[in-house]
Protein backbone atom coordinates (compact mmCIF):
# COMPACT_ATOMS: atom_id res chain seq x y z
CA UNK A 1 0.00 0.00 0.00
CA UNK A 2 2.70 2.50 -0.86
CA UNK A 3 0.80 4.13 -3.69
CA UNK A 4 -0.40 7.70 -3.51
CA UNK A 5 -4.15 7.54 -4.02
CA UNK A 6 -6.06 10.43 -5.59
CA UNK A 7 -9.83 10.95 -5.47
CA UNK A 8 -11.57 10.04 -8.70
CA UNK A 9 -13.80 12.65 -10.34
CA UNK A 10 -17.36 11.27 -10.46
CA UNK A 11 -20.76 12.64 -11.44
CA UNK A 12 -21.69 13.33 -7.83
CA UNK A 13 -19.81 16.19 -6.20
CA UNK A 14 -17.70 15.41 -3.13
CA UNK A 15 -19.93 15.29 -0.07
CA UNK A 16 -18.61 18.11 2.07
CA UNK A 17 -20.21 20.98 3.95
CA UNK A 18 -23.73 19.58 3.41
CA UNK A 19 -26.14 18.85 6.29
CA UNK A 20 -25.41 15.29 7.40
CA UNK A 21 -27.92 12.50 6.84
CA UNK A 22 -26.73 10.82 10.04
CA UNK A 23 -24.64 12.42 12.77
CA UNK A 24 -23.32 10.74 15.94
CA UNK A 25 -22.18 13.06 18.71
CA UNK A 26 -20.31 11.59 21.70
CA UNK A 27 -22.38 8.40 21.62
CA UNK A 28 -21.79 5.73 24.26
CA UNK A 29 -23.64 2.47 24.94
CA UNK A 30 -23.09 -0.49 27.26
CA UNK A 31 -24.93 -3.78 27.93
CA UNK A 32 -24.43 -5.03 31.50
CA UNK A 33 -20.68 -4.56 31.35
CA UNK A 34 -17.95 -2.41 29.87
CA UNK A 35 -19.01 0.08 27.16
CA UNK A 36 -19.55 -1.38 23.71
CA UNK A 37 -19.21 2.06 22.15
CA UNK A 38 -17.57 5.01 23.87
CA UNK A 39 -17.71 8.66 22.88
CA UNK A 40 -18.22 7.96 19.17
CA UNK A 41 -18.69 10.97 16.89
CA UNK A 42 -18.93 11.00 13.09
CA UNK A 43 -21.38 11.90 10.35
CA UNK A 44 -22.58 10.68 6.96
CA UNK A 45 -23.10 13.45 4.39
CA UNK A 46 -25.52 13.28 1.42
CA UNK A 47 -24.09 11.10 -1.34
CA UNK A 48 -21.38 9.76 0.93
CA UNK A 49 -20.54 6.08 1.48
CA UNK A 50 -18.83 5.43 4.81
CA UNK A 51 -17.15 2.09 5.41
CA UNK A 52 -16.91 1.10 9.05
CA UNK A 53 -13.96 -1.21 9.62
CA UNK A 54 -12.95 -3.17 12.67
CA UNK A 55 -12.45 -6.70 13.91
CA UNK A 56 -15.40 -8.89 14.98
CA UNK A 57 -17.08 -7.96 18.29
CA UNK A 58 -15.89 -4.37 18.33
CA UNK A 59 -19.39 -2.83 18.22
CA UNK A 60 -19.86 -2.26 14.48
CA UNK A 61 -23.35 -3.81 14.27
CA UNK A 62 -24.40 -1.99 17.44
CA UNK A 63 -23.35 1.30 15.86
CA UNK A 64 -25.39 0.51 12.76
CA UNK A 65 -28.48 -0.31 14.85
CA UNK A 66 -28.05 2.97 16.72
CA UNK A 67 -28.11 4.85 13.42
CA UNK A 68 -31.81 4.06 12.77
CA UNK A 69 -32.94 3.85 16.38
CA UNK A 70 -33.11 0.05 16.71
CA UNK A 71 -30.95 0.58 19.81
CA UNK A 72 -30.82 3.63 22.09
CA UNK A 73 -27.55 5.15 23.32
CA UNK A 74 -26.83 5.59 27.02
CA UNK A 75 -25.19 8.94 26.30
CA UNK A 76 -24.76 11.33 23.40
CA UNK A 77 -27.01 12.36 20.56
CA UNK A 78 -27.84 10.86 17.16
CA UNK A 79 -29.34 12.92 14.37
CA UNK A 80 -31.15 11.07 11.58
CA UNK A 81 -32.38 13.27 8.71
CA UNK A 82 -31.81 16.22 11.05
CA UNK A 83 -34.00 14.84 13.84
CA UNK A 84 -32.71 13.82 17.24
CA UNK A 85 -33.58 10.13 17.65
CA UNK A 86 -31.69 9.15 20.82
CA UNK A 87 -34.76 9.64 22.99
CA UNK A 88 -37.49 9.71 20.36
CA UNK A 89 -40.55 7.50 21.15
CA UNK A 90 -40.68 4.27 19.11
CA UNK A 91 -43.93 5.31 17.38
CA UNK A 92 -42.29 8.46 15.98
CA UNK A 93 -39.28 6.49 14.78
CA UNK A 94 -41.23 4.27 12.36
CA UNK A 95 -41.75 6.98 9.70
CA UNK A 96 -38.04 7.87 9.87
CA UNK A 97 -36.98 4.22 9.64
CA UNK A 98 -39.16 3.67 6.59
CA UNK A 99 -37.00 6.30 4.84
CA UNK A 100 -33.93 4.12 5.42
CA UNK A 101 -33.02 0.72 3.99
CA UNK A 102 -31.14 -1.82 6.06
CA UNK A 103 -29.40 -5.02 4.99
CA UNK A 104 -28.87 -7.36 7.93
CA UNK A 105 -25.91 -9.68 8.46
CA UNK A 106 -27.77 -12.87 7.54
CA UNK A 107 -30.40 -11.17 5.40
CA UNK A 108 -33.15 -11.43 8.06
CA UNK A 109 -35.75 -12.42 5.47
CA UNK A 110 -39.18 -13.39 6.79
CA UNK A 111 -39.27 -17.21 6.64
CA UNK A 112 -43.02 -17.47 6.24
CA UNK A 113 -43.22 -15.10 3.25
CA UNK A 114 -42.21 -15.62 -0.37
CA UNK A 115 -39.41 -13.58 -1.93
CA UNK A 116 -42.08 -11.41 -3.56
CA UNK A 117 -43.75 -10.67 -0.20
CA UNK A 118 -40.39 -10.14 1.52
CA UNK A 119 -39.24 -7.58 -1.02
CA UNK A 120 -42.68 -5.95 -1.11
CA UNK A 121 -43.10 -5.93 2.68
CA UNK A 122 -43.24 -2.14 3.00
CA UNK A 123 -45.41 -1.74 -0.11
CA UNK A 124 -47.92 -4.30 1.22
CA UNK A 125 -48.16 -2.38 4.52
CA UNK A 126 -48.84 0.80 2.52
CA UNK A 127 -51.61 -1.05 0.61
CA UNK A 128 -50.05 -0.40 -2.81
CA UNK A 129 -52.09 -2.16 -5.58
CA UNK A 130 -50.95 -5.72 -6.35
CA UNK A 131 -50.11 -4.99 -9.99
CA UNK A 132 -47.78 -2.15 -8.99
CA UNK A 133 -46.22 -4.29 -6.25
CA UNK A 134 -45.49 -7.06 -8.77
CA UNK A 135 -43.91 -4.59 -11.19
CA UNK A 136 -41.72 -2.92 -8.55
CA UNK A 137 -40.67 -6.23 -7.00
CA UNK A 138 -39.65 -7.55 -10.42
CA UNK A 139 -37.64 -4.36 -11.02
CA UNK A 140 -35.90 -4.70 -7.64
CA UNK A 141 -35.19 -8.41 -8.23
CA UNK A 142 -33.88 -7.62 -11.72
CA UNK A 143 -31.48 -5.10 -10.10
CA UNK A 144 -30.01 -7.90 -7.96
CA UNK A 145 -30.31 -10.39 -10.86
CA UNK A 146 -32.68 -12.73 -9.05
CA UNK A 147 -35.92 -12.30 -10.96
CA UNK A 148 -36.46 -16.07 -11.12
CA UNK A 149 -36.82 -16.29 -7.31
CA UNK A 150 -40.06 -14.26 -7.31
CA UNK A 151 -42.28 -17.10 -5.98
CA UNK A 152 -39.70 -18.96 -3.89
CA UNK A 153 -39.44 -19.06 -0.11
CA UNK A 154 -36.21 -17.92 1.62
CA UNK A 155 -35.51 -21.50 2.81
CA UNK A 156 -34.84 -22.55 -0.78
CA UNK A 157 -32.25 -19.79 -1.41
CA UNK A 158 -28.48 -19.94 -0.86
CA UNK A 159 -26.76 -17.55 1.59
CA UNK A 160 -25.66 -15.22 -1.21
CA UNK A 161 -29.11 -15.18 -2.80
CA UNK A 162 -30.71 -14.35 0.56
CA UNK A 163 -28.32 -11.44 0.94
CA UNK A 164 -29.23 -10.20 -2.56
CA UNK A 165 -32.96 -10.48 -1.83
CA UNK A 166 -32.33 -8.50 1.38
CA UNK A 167 -30.60 -5.83 -0.74
CA UNK A 168 -33.60 -5.74 -3.10
CA UNK A 169 -35.90 -5.33 -0.07
CA UNK A 170 -33.76 -2.43 1.19
CA UNK A 171 -33.68 -0.74 -2.25
CA UNK A 172 -37.33 -1.05 -3.28
CA UNK A 173 -38.55 2.14 -1.59
CA UNK A 174 -35.58 4.18 -2.91
CA UNK A 175 -34.35 4.96 0.63
CA UNK A 176 -32.60 8.16 1.63
CA UNK A 177 -30.01 6.21 3.65
CA UNK A 178 -28.70 2.66 3.31
CA UNK A 179 -27.25 0.67 6.20
CA UNK A 180 -25.32 -2.52 5.37
CA UNK A 181 -24.42 -4.86 8.23
CA UNK A 182 -21.56 -7.09 7.00
CA UNK A 183 -23.28 -7.79 3.67
CA UNK A 184 -20.52 -10.20 2.59
CA UNK A 185 -19.96 -11.90 5.94
CA UNK A 186 -19.69 -15.69 5.61
CA UNK A 187 -19.84 -15.68 1.81
CA UNK A 188 -17.35 -17.10 -0.68
CA UNK A 189 -15.12 -14.58 -2.58
CA UNK A 190 -17.10 -14.81 -5.84
CA UNK A 191 -20.46 -14.19 -4.15
CA UNK A 192 -18.89 -11.43 -2.03
CA UNK A 193 -17.74 -9.66 -5.18
CA UNK A 194 -21.27 -9.96 -6.63
CA UNK A 195 -22.69 -8.31 -3.49
CA UNK A 196 -20.05 -5.53 -3.56
CA UNK A 197 -20.83 -4.96 -7.24
CA UNK A 198 -24.51 -4.41 -6.32
CA UNK A 199 -23.50 -1.92 -3.63
CA UNK A 200 -21.20 -0.07 -6.05
CA UNK A 201 -24.02 -0.06 -8.62
CA UNK A 202 -26.45 1.43 -6.09
CA UNK A 203 -23.85 3.97 -4.96
CA UNK A 204 -22.99 5.16 -8.47
CA UNK A 205 -26.51 5.01 -9.95
CA UNK A 206 -28.58 6.44 -7.08
CA UNK A 207 -25.87 8.18 -5.00
CA UNK A 208 -27.74 7.12 -1.85
CA UNK A 209 -25.73 7.89 1.29
CA UNK A 210 -24.74 4.71 3.05
CA UNK A 211 -22.99 3.28 6.06
CA UNK A 212 -21.41 -0.12 5.49
CA UNK A 213 -20.01 -2.33 8.20
CA UNK A 214 -17.36 -4.90 7.32
CA UNK A 215 -14.26 -6.56 8.71
CA UNK A 216 -13.09 -7.58 5.21
CA UNK A 217 -10.49 -5.15 3.88
CA UNK A 218 -10.67 -6.54 0.35
CA UNK A 219 -14.39 -5.61 0.16
CA UNK A 220 -13.67 -2.12 1.46
CA UNK A 221 -10.89 -1.52 -1.07
CA UNK A 222 -13.01 -2.99 -3.87
CA UNK A 223 -15.73 -0.46 -3.07
CA UNK A 224 -13.25 2.38 -3.03
CA UNK A 225 -11.29 1.40 -6.15
CA UNK A 226 -14.16 0.58 -8.48
CA UNK A 227 -17.05 2.32 -10.14
CA UNK A 228 -20.14 1.05 -11.93
CA UNK A 229 -19.99 1.30 -15.71
CA UNK A 230 -23.61 1.56 -16.98
CA UNK A 231 -22.72 0.82 -20.60
CA UNK A 232 -21.01 -2.44 -19.72
CA UNK A 233 -23.52 -3.12 -16.93
CA UNK A 234 -20.75 -4.11 -14.52
CA UNK A 235 -18.23 -2.81 -12.02
CA UNK A 236 -14.89 -1.66 -13.46
CA UNK A 237 -11.66 -0.64 -11.70
CA UNK A 238 -10.84 3.06 -11.46
CA UNK A 239 -7.58 4.19 -13.10
CA UNK A 240 -4.57 3.19 -11.05
CA UNK A 241 -4.11 5.35 -7.96
CA UNK A 242 -7.64 6.83 -8.08
CA UNK A 243 -10.42 6.25 -5.54
CA UNK A 244 -14.06 7.19 -5.23
CA UNK A 245 -14.03 10.62 -3.50
CA UNK A 246 -17.30 9.98 -1.66
CA UNK A 247 -16.26 6.66 -0.17
CA UNK A 248 -14.46 7.17 3.14
CA UNK A 249 -13.49 5.09 6.14
CA UNK A 250 -14.13 4.80 9.85
CA UNK A 251 -12.37 2.37 12.15
CA UNK A 252 -13.35 1.11 15.59
CA UNK A 253 -11.09 -0.33 18.24
CA UNK A 254 -12.66 -1.63 21.45
CA UNK A 255 -15.65 0.67 21.11
CA UNK A 256 -13.68 3.81 20.30
CA UNK A 257 -13.49 5.47 16.91
CA UNK A 258 -9.78 5.61 16.09
CA UNK A 259 -9.89 6.63 12.43
CA UNK A 260 -12.11 8.84 10.26
CA UNK A 261 -10.84 9.71 6.78
CA UNK A 262 -10.13 8.75 3.20
CA UNK A 263 -8.42 5.61 1.86
CA UNK A 264 -5.28 7.66 1.28
CA UNK A 265 -5.24 8.75 4.92
CA UNK A 266 -6.04 5.23 6.06
CA UNK A 267 -3.11 3.62 4.30
CA UNK A 268 -0.79 6.36 5.56
CA UNK A 269 -2.07 6.19 9.14
CA UNK A 270 0.59 5.76 11.82
CA UNK A 271 -1.89 4.31 14.34
CA UNK A 272 -0.47 0.90 15.35
CA UNK A 273 -3.95 -0.71 15.41
CA UNK A 274 -4.74 0.58 11.90
CA UNK A 275 -1.31 -0.61 10.68
CA UNK A 276 -1.91 -4.05 12.19
CA UNK A 277 -5.43 -4.25 10.73
CA UNK A 278 -4.18 -3.31 7.25
CA UNK A 279 -1.46 -5.93 7.35
CA UNK B 1 -22.12 -10.98 47.59
CA UNK B 2 -25.25 -13.03 48.30
CA UNK B 3 -27.22 -9.90 49.21
CA UNK B 4 -26.09 -8.19 46.01
CA UNK B 5 -27.24 -11.24 44.05
CA UNK B 6 -30.65 -11.26 45.79
CA UNK B 7 -30.99 -7.53 45.17
CA UNK B 8 -30.15 -8.00 41.47
CA UNK B 9 -32.65 -10.88 41.12
CA UNK B 10 -35.37 -8.87 42.88
CA UNK B 11 -34.71 -5.86 40.65
CA UNK B 12 -34.84 -8.07 37.55
CA UNK B 13 -38.15 -9.57 38.64
CA UNK B 14 -39.70 -6.15 39.26
CA UNK B 15 -38.33 -4.94 35.92
CA UNK B 16 -39.79 -7.98 34.13
CA UNK B 17 -43.22 -7.38 35.69
CA UNK B 18 -43.01 -3.72 34.67
CA UNK B 19 -41.95 -4.62 31.11
CA UNK B 20 -44.72 -7.22 30.84
CA UNK B 21 -47.35 -4.74 32.06
CA UNK B 22 -46.27 -2.10 29.56
CA UNK B 23 -46.05 -4.67 26.74
CA UNK B 24 -49.48 -6.18 27.47
CA UNK B 25 -51.09 -2.76 27.81
CA UNK B 26 -49.58 -1.53 24.54
CA UNK B 27 -50.67 -4.66 22.71
CA UNK B 28 -54.22 -4.28 24.06
CA UNK B 29 -54.63 -0.58 23.29
CA UNK B 30 -53.33 -1.05 19.74
CA UNK B 31 -56.80 -2.26 18.79
CA UNK B 32 -58.10 1.27 19.13
CA UNK B 33 -55.47 2.86 16.89
CA UNK B 34 -54.94 2.15 13.20
CA UNK B 35 -53.47 0.33 11.38
CA UNK B 36 -55.26 -2.83 12.51
CA UNK B 37 -54.06 -6.01 10.82
CA UNK B 38 -57.35 -7.88 10.25
CA UNK B 39 -55.87 -10.53 7.90
CA UNK B 40 -53.35 -11.50 10.62
CA UNK B 41 -56.23 -11.63 13.12
CA UNK B 42 -58.12 -14.09 10.88
CA UNK B 43 -55.04 -16.25 10.26
CA UNK B 44 -54.30 -16.42 14.00
CA UNK B 45 -57.95 -17.15 14.79
CA UNK B 46 -57.76 -20.13 12.45
CA UNK B 47 -54.48 -21.37 13.97
CA UNK B 48 -55.59 -20.89 17.58
CA UNK B 49 -59.30 -21.69 17.23
CA UNK B 50 -59.60 -24.43 14.64
CA UNK B 51 -56.13 -25.78 15.42
CA UNK B 52 -56.97 -26.30 19.09
CA UNK B 53 -60.43 -27.74 18.49
CA UNK B 54 -59.46 -31.42 18.63
CA UNK B 55 -57.47 -31.22 21.88
CA UNK B 56 -60.19 -29.13 23.53
CA UNK B 57 -62.93 -31.59 22.48
CA UNK B 58 -60.94 -34.62 23.65
CA UNK B 59 -60.01 -33.06 26.98
CA UNK B 60 -63.63 -31.93 27.47
CA UNK B 61 -65.06 -35.40 26.79
CA UNK B 62 -62.57 -37.16 29.06
CA UNK B 63 -62.90 -34.64 31.91
CA UNK B 64 -66.70 -34.84 31.77
CA UNK B 65 -66.49 -38.63 31.75
CA UNK B 66 -64.11 -38.72 34.73
CA UNK B 67 -66.29 -36.29 36.67
CA UNK B 68 -69.34 -38.47 36.06
CA UNK B 69 -67.44 -41.61 37.15
CA UNK B 70 -66.06 -40.05 40.32
CA UNK B 71 -69.20 -38.18 41.31
CA UNK B 72 -71.59 -41.08 40.78
CA UNK B 73 -69.51 -43.32 43.08
CA UNK B 74 -69.61 -40.68 45.82
CA UNK B 75 -73.22 -39.65 45.22
CA UNK B 76 -74.35 -43.30 45.31
CA UNK B 77 -73.43 -43.39 49.02
CA UNK B 78 -76.14 -40.76 49.60
CA UNK B 79 -78.58 -42.22 47.08
CA UNK B 80 -78.19 -39.10 44.94
CA UNK B 81 -76.81 -40.44 41.64
CA UNK B 82 -79.65 -38.58 39.90
CA UNK B 83 -77.82 -35.26 40.34
CA UNK B 84 -74.76 -36.42 38.38
CA UNK B 85 -75.81 -34.26 35.41
CA UNK B 86 -76.17 -31.16 37.59
CA UNK B 87 -72.81 -31.85 39.20
CA UNK B 88 -70.97 -32.27 35.90
CA UNK B 89 -72.56 -29.29 34.15
CA UNK B 90 -72.11 -26.79 36.98
CA UNK B 91 -68.51 -27.79 37.74
CA UNK B 92 -67.55 -27.80 34.09
CA UNK B 93 -69.32 -24.61 33.02
CA UNK B 94 -68.38 -22.52 36.04
CA UNK B 95 -64.87 -23.73 36.66
CA UNK B 96 -63.17 -26.61 34.88
CA UNK B 97 -64.26 -25.78 31.33
CA UNK B 98 -62.59 -22.34 31.20
CA UNK B 99 -59.53 -23.36 33.25
CA UNK B 100 -58.83 -26.63 31.43
CA UNK B 101 -59.38 -25.06 28.03
CA UNK B 102 -57.09 -22.16 29.02
CA UNK B 103 -54.33 -24.53 30.12
CA UNK B 104 -54.69 -26.80 27.06
CA UNK B 105 -54.61 -23.83 24.67
CA UNK B 106 -51.70 -22.31 26.63
CA UNK B 107 -49.75 -25.56 26.20
CA UNK B 108 -50.36 -25.52 22.48
CA UNK B 109 -50.40 -21.85 21.51
CA UNK B 110 -48.45 -19.98 24.18
CA UNK B 111 -45.48 -22.22 23.39
CA UNK B 112 -45.97 -21.79 19.66
CA UNK B 113 -46.14 -17.99 19.97
CA UNK B 114 -43.01 -17.89 22.14
CA UNK B 115 -41.01 -20.14 19.81
CA UNK B 116 -42.18 -18.42 16.61
CA UNK B 117 -41.51 -14.89 17.86
CA UNK B 118 -38.33 -16.03 19.63
CA UNK B 119 -36.96 -17.49 16.38
CA UNK B 120 -37.81 -14.22 14.65
CA UNK B 121 -35.91 -12.28 17.33
CA UNK B 122 -32.73 -14.40 17.13
CA UNK B 123 -32.68 -14.29 13.33
CA UNK B 124 -33.14 -10.49 13.42
CA UNK B 125 -36.51 -10.68 11.64
CA UNK B 126 -38.12 -8.54 14.37
CA UNK B 127 -35.36 -5.93 13.96
CA UNK B 128 -35.85 -6.13 10.18
CA UNK B 129 -39.57 -5.45 10.64
CA UNK B 130 -38.81 -2.44 12.85
CA UNK B 131 -36.20 -1.24 10.34
CA UNK B 132 -38.87 -1.45 7.62
CA UNK B 133 -41.05 0.93 9.62
CA UNK B 134 -43.56 -1.63 10.91
CA UNK B 135 -44.37 -2.02 14.61
CA UNK B 136 -43.94 -5.75 15.45
CA UNK B 137 -46.22 -5.45 18.48
CA UNK B 138 -49.00 -4.09 16.32
CA UNK B 139 -48.36 -6.53 13.47
CA UNK B 140 -47.54 -9.74 15.38
CA UNK B 141 -48.67 -9.43 19.00
CA UNK B 142 -52.00 -7.58 18.92
CA UNK B 143 -53.66 -9.97 16.38
CA UNK B 144 -52.49 -12.99 18.45
CA UNK B 145 -53.90 -11.53 21.66
CA UNK B 146 -57.30 -10.69 20.21
CA UNK B 147 -57.53 -13.97 18.31
CA UNK B 148 -56.74 -15.85 21.53
CA UNK B 149 -59.38 -13.96 23.52
CA UNK B 150 -62.06 -14.50 20.86
CA UNK B 151 -61.19 -18.13 20.17
CA UNK B 152 -60.86 -19.18 23.81
CA UNK B 153 -64.39 -17.90 24.39
CA UNK B 154 -65.77 -20.25 21.70
CA UNK B 155 -63.42 -23.12 22.58
CA UNK B 156 -64.68 -22.99 26.17
CA UNK B 157 -68.26 -23.36 24.94
CA UNK B 158 -67.16 -26.37 22.87
CA UNK B 159 -65.29 -27.85 25.87
CA UNK B 160 -68.35 -27.37 28.11
CA UNK B 161 -70.63 -29.08 25.57
CA UNK B 162 -68.15 -31.95 25.06
CA UNK B 163 -67.72 -32.49 28.79
CA UNK B 164 -71.48 -32.73 29.35
CA UNK B 165 -71.60 -35.17 26.44
CA UNK B 166 -68.67 -37.17 27.93
CA UNK B 167 -70.45 -37.25 31.30
CA UNK B 168 -73.64 -38.49 29.63
CA UNK B 169 -71.80 -41.33 27.86
CA UNK B 170 -70.37 -42.55 31.17
CA UNK B 171 -73.71 -42.11 32.94
CA UNK B 172 -75.66 -44.05 30.31
CA UNK B 173 -73.21 -46.75 29.17
CA UNK B 174 -71.10 -47.38 32.29
CA UNK B 175 -73.28 -46.35 35.23
CA UNK B 176 -76.46 -47.55 33.44
CA UNK B 177 -78.50 -44.52 34.50
CA UNK B 178 -81.18 -42.64 32.61
CA UNK B 179 -79.80 -40.31 29.95
CA UNK B 180 -82.88 -38.04 29.89
CA UNK B 181 -82.62 -37.55 33.64
CA UNK B 182 -78.91 -36.68 33.28
CA UNK B 183 -79.57 -34.01 30.64
CA UNK B 184 -82.59 -32.59 32.39
CA UNK B 185 -80.64 -32.22 35.66
CA UNK B 186 -77.72 -30.71 33.76
CA UNK B 187 -79.98 -28.11 32.12
CA UNK B 188 -82.59 -27.31 34.76
CA UNK B 189 -80.21 -26.38 37.55
CA UNK B 190 -78.08 -24.17 35.41
CA UNK B 191 -78.53 -20.44 36.17
CA UNK B 192 -77.54 -17.39 34.16
CA UNK B 193 -74.72 -16.41 36.62
CA UNK B 194 -73.17 -19.87 36.12
CA UNK B 195 -73.00 -19.33 32.37
CA UNK B 196 -71.79 -15.72 32.69
CA UNK B 197 -69.03 -16.80 35.09
CA UNK B 198 -67.95 -19.52 32.71
CA UNK B 199 -67.84 -17.18 29.74
CA UNK B 200 -66.12 -14.23 31.41
CA UNK B 201 -63.14 -16.31 32.55
CA UNK B 202 -61.88 -17.36 29.10
CA UNK B 203 -61.62 -13.70 28.10
CA UNK B 204 -59.02 -13.23 30.84
CA UNK B 205 -57.26 -16.55 30.20
CA UNK B 206 -57.01 -15.88 26.46
CA UNK B 207 -55.36 -12.57 27.24
CA UNK B 208 -52.96 -14.16 29.73
CA UNK B 209 -51.82 -17.07 27.56
CA UNK B 210 -51.24 -14.95 24.47
CA UNK B 211 -49.63 -11.93 26.12
CA UNK B 212 -47.28 -14.15 28.16
CA UNK B 213 -46.41 -16.26 25.09
CA UNK B 214 -45.68 -13.21 22.96
CA UNK B 215 -43.79 -11.44 25.78
CA UNK B 216 -41.52 -14.45 26.37
CA UNK B 217 -40.93 -14.75 22.62
CA UNK B 218 -40.10 -11.08 22.13
CA UNK B 219 -37.59 -11.15 25.02
CA UNK B 220 -35.70 -14.14 23.66
CA UNK B 221 -31.92 -13.93 23.72
CA UNK B 222 -29.14 -16.47 23.40
CA UNK B 223 -29.81 -18.13 20.05
CA UNK B 224 -31.70 -21.40 19.60
CA UNK B 225 -31.14 -22.38 23.23
CA UNK B 226 -32.84 -19.14 24.20
CA UNK B 227 -35.84 -20.05 22.04
CA UNK B 228 -36.20 -23.31 23.99
CA UNK B 229 -35.99 -21.44 27.29
CA UNK B 230 -38.61 -18.90 26.19
CA UNK B 231 -40.98 -21.68 25.13
CA UNK B 232 -40.77 -23.43 28.50
CA UNK B 233 -41.10 -20.13 30.32
CA UNK B 234 -44.19 -19.20 28.31
CA UNK B 235 -46.06 -22.45 29.02
CA UNK B 236 -45.15 -22.59 32.71
CA UNK B 237 -45.84 -18.90 33.39
CA UNK B 238 -49.12 -18.76 31.48
CA UNK B 239 -50.45 -22.00 33.05
CA UNK B 240 -49.54 -20.93 36.59
CA UNK B 241 -50.89 -17.43 35.99
CA UNK B 242 -54.20 -18.86 34.71
CA UNK B 243 -54.61 -20.97 37.88
CA UNK B 244 -53.56 -18.05 40.09
CA UNK B 245 -55.88 -15.54 38.42
CA UNK B 246 -58.69 -18.12 38.46
CA UNK B 247 -58.74 -18.07 42.26
CA UNK B 248 -59.17 -14.30 42.48
CA UNK B 249 -61.52 -14.13 39.50
CA UNK B 250 -63.76 -16.83 40.99
CA UNK B 251 -63.84 -14.98 44.29
CA UNK B 252 -64.70 -11.73 42.54
CA UNK B 253 -67.41 -13.27 40.36
CA UNK B 254 -68.97 -15.13 43.29
CA UNK B 255 -69.14 -11.85 45.20
CA UNK B 256 -70.63 -10.03 42.22
CA UNK B 257 -73.27 -12.70 41.63
CA UNK B 258 -73.93 -13.44 45.31
CA UNK B 259 -77.47 -12.10 45.13
CA UNK B 260 -78.31 -14.08 41.95
CA UNK B 261 -77.26 -17.56 43.05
Amino acid sequence: MDVNIEPHGQDAPPAVEAAPVVAFRNVSIAFDGPPVLEDVSFSVAPGETRILLGPAGVGKSVLLKLANGLLRPDQGSILLFGEEIAHMPEEQLYPLRSRTGMVFQEGALFDSLTVRDNVAFQLIQERVPDSEIDRRVRDALRFVELEETFDLYPASLSGGMRRRVAIARAFIQTPELLLYDSPTGGLDPVTSTTIIELIVKERDVSHTPSLLVTHRLQDAFLLCNHRFEPEQGRMVPLPKGETDPNTTFLMLEEGRLIFDGSLNELVKSKNPFVREFLQ
Amino acid sequence: MAIASIEKTAKNMVLTVQDYSLFAWRALTNLYRPPIYWPEFLVQSDIIGFGSLSIVMLSGISTGGVLALQSSATLAAFGATAVTGQFVSIIMIRELGPVLTGIMVAGRNSSSMASELGSMVVTEQIDAMRALGVDPIRKLVTPRIFASIAMLFFLTIVADACSILGGSLVTVFMNHQNGMQYFSMAWEHLRLPDIVQGLVKPLFYGYILSSVGCFCGMRTSGGTQGVGRSTIQAVVTSSVLILFVDFFLTQLLLTLFAGWM
